[in-house]
């Protein structure tokens, strides 16, 4: 195989959302510095953005919010497994994020006034920010980047991390999909920005790409930071989402929900008290949409026709803005008809849950010289706004340590051993094509892993997953673009077997649907009031238990269970909602 | 091992008509996230080459000339 070496001081890999921002934060830290921006895709449409967002999802905005409260209400949002200073770093980060992104050009909803117009969606306090034109925002992080003269290249997959002998980072391994050269970058500093682990569940359809999140988001980053020795952490917390059945994409109730759209069941009745997304809705989404109440739907057909047409616009001109066509093909009309709704497959995300690589409020992962913001980072419903603070933060950081770093040697062994894991599908003449091992994995995933979770099922996974070890051996590629989807395979099984070494480990349930247990069915606050730790020991999956910090935000006692009353109360309906809506404010 | 492949439908359509690649034009190609379409050199057109459609519509959205049409995946119509 082709090879070719390249010396970089900070390599940052994904050019998504977090990444973007993390290049042009390092380099304006210290314009001298070498940051070269890694993408697998082309960082112009790359990522969970590509076509835009339709809103912030946790905007800290003075005068609606302070980032005392954010931080209140994801510890509680998350059932209190938090980190609680890498939260408070992002919150009092948030609206100077918006005012930099407002000055570089993406715009934001702001009223009359010119104030920004913030919506109550959370179930305490305020923290959406609609951005009704926000299709633009990966061509001004492209301006952003040519202007702070960023290196950038795309398509390039990377495999592996390099580590140096005394066990910080040392570079990463990727290939060229379109060509196969391998690529050997030698770093002082790397930051992971790969995003989700969006192909590990099978959605409903069997279509291995319709998955919700952006499907090159395969959990490379997830499998990287695990062989690089990183803790990872809250993997248990699966990403559940409720989407639109079949299309499986986002129906926004972010978006709908203030101008008067809901989640009801087939009676066209509310259930859910509140559409922020948390384990516990979907737990009561999961019970309505199996129960005989079911399916879910979203309604949007009791209002006007204006309010609709602004839904419209919104909706089908940003994120995916594809919903329209889907609609279209069904006969389906926001003024006529309900929306039939279904829960995706299981992912590893951050963005929406919590699960992801472990990272203090400085970006830094535990093995040194590695960073990751975004998705992948364990900063509990971080979203987007949260990946380009903390690509800020990571790069900045990074900046730092690469002043007092000298760049670590090659080992010419890892090189070697890689350079043949890569290529091993190329030289086959024969064998089982990627797309067939994936699917049969991910159905497995959904088969053992999807919540409810039981333990004798997950074993039974854990089984097979490994006889799916074997059959990567035996994985083949005509070309650099099926060699592509070969190590995303092997990313893929490492996830899924983090899934569900993590899952059984925790004795207990909890973040309702995330983590239900049938045969734990109780949350075990005495025993399981910890993180839950997993990272590579004497080359295997080991877990364990991580203290939480004290809590820098204490919170009260009747605060505690604002997200375990989820479903709504038919005999006395309005008192809970109203006690907890008075309270936190 | 025996190995056989299945024909499937496929989302991206290009209008062969409109479509300027044998004048240079890569830019569907360029922005694809999975890297799914490619350029058919005898034809000098753009094609998609494998079936791994997100459906997220850059590659219509960014054609400077309207050439290309993304449906929604059979499996999820």
């Amino acid at each position: 195989m082709q090879s070719e070496t390249r010396t970089v001081d900070i390599l940052i890999i994904g050019g998504g959302t977090a990444g973007p921002m993390a290049a042009v934060k390092a380099k304006e830290a210290n314009p001298a510095l070498h940051v070269l921006l890694l993408e697998k895709a082309n960082v112009k449409r790359s990522g969970a953005i590509s076509m835009g967002m339709d809103g912030l999802n946790n905007a800290v905005v003075p005068g609606h919010a302070t980032p005392e409260q954010y931080v209140k209400e994801i510890t509680i949002a998350n059932d209190g497994i938090v980190n609680q200073k890498t939260v408070m770093a992002y919150a009092q980060n948030s609206f100077l994020m918006i005012e930099e992104l407002d000055r570089w050009g993406v715009k934001f909803e702001k009223d009359e006034t010119g104030d920004y117009a913030m919506r109550k969606v959370h179930h305490m306090g305020t923290y959406v920010l609609p951005m009704p034109e926000g299709h633009d925002i990966k061509k001004v992080l492209y301006r952003r980047l040519k202007r702070t003269r960023v290196g950038i290249t795309n398509r390039l997959v990377a495999t592996r991390l390099l580590m140096a002998t005394d066990g910080r980072v040392a570079g990463a391994m990727a290939f060229d999909c379109r060509t196969g050269i391998f690529h050997i970058i030698r770093a002082k500093a790397v930051i992971l920005c790969t995003g989700a682990a969006g192909r590990l569940g099978l959605p409903a359809s069997g279509y291995l790409f319709g998955t919700y999140e952006n499907p090159t988001n395969a959990g490379d980053g997830y499998s990287m930071a695990y062989h690089a020795g990183a803790e990872l952490s809250g993997i248990e917390c699966f990403q559940i989402n409720p989407l639109i059945k079949d299309y499986n994409g986002p129906a926004c109730a972010y978006v709908t929900g203030p101008m008067g759209g809901y989640t009801t069941n087939s009676k066209g009745e509310r259930f859910i008290e509140c559409d922020y997304w948390s384990g516990q809705m979907m737990m009561e989404f999961y019970r309505e949409l199996e129960g005989g109440d079911g399916p879910v739907f979203l309604k949007l057909n009791h209002l006007a026709d204006e309010t609709i047409g602004t839904i419209e616009t919104i909706l089908h001109t940003n994120e995916r803005p594809s919903r329209g066509r889907f609609h279209e093909g069904r006969g389906t009309d926001y003024r006529k008809q309900m929306v039939e709704m279904h829960i995706s497959e299981i992912g590893l995300c951050s963005g929406h849950s919590a699960s992801g690589v472990w990272i203090n409020e400085h970006g830094e992962t535990t093995v040194p010289g590695l960073y990751a913001a975004g998705d992948l980072a364990c900063v509990p419903h971080n979203y987007m706004l949260g990946a380009f603070v903390y690509g800020k933060i990571a790069g900045e950081s990074a900046a730092r340590y690469c002043a007092d770093t000298p760049l670590a040697d090659v080992d010419q062994m890892q090189v070697d051993a890689e350079s043949a894991r890569v290529r091993a599908p190329l030289l086959r003449s024969d064998g089982l094509p990627p797309s067939q091992v994936e699917y049969k994995l991910r159905r497995m995933v959904n088969d053992y892993l999807q919540p409810p979770k039981v333990t004798r099922k997950m074993e039974i996974g854990l089984t097979r997953f490994e006889e799916i070890r074997g059959d990567l051996e035996m994985l083949w590629a005509r070309d650099p673009h099926e060699l592509m989807r070969a190590l995303e395979v092997h990313a893929i099984r490492d996830c899924a077997e983090m899934a569900a070494r993590a899952s059984l480990y925790r004795t207990e349930s909890r973040w309702g649907l995330y983590h239900n247990r049938i045969d734990y069915p109780e949350r075990d606050d005495r025993e399981w009031f910890v993180h839950v730790q997993l990272k590579k020991i004497d080359n295997k999956m080991a877990c364990f238990k991580r203290p939480i910090d004290p809590y820098i935000i204490d919170l009260d006692e009747y605060e505690k269970a604002a997200y375990q009353g989820m479903r709504i109360q038919k005999n006395a309906p309005a008192e809970k909602m109203t006690e907890a809506s008075t309270a936190a404010i | 091992m025996p190995t056989a492949f299945i024909p499937a439908s496929l989302p991206v359509r290009i209008d062969e008509e409109l479509c300027i690649a044998d004048k240079g034009c890569t830019v569907c190609v360029d922005v694809c996230p999975l890297d799914v379409l490619a350029i058919d050199f005898t034809k000098g057109k753009a094609y998609m080459k494998f079936d791994e459609c997100w459906y997220c519509m850059p590659c219509e959205k960014d054609c400077p000339t309207g050439a290309v049409t993304v449906d929604i995946p059979y499996l999820l119509r």
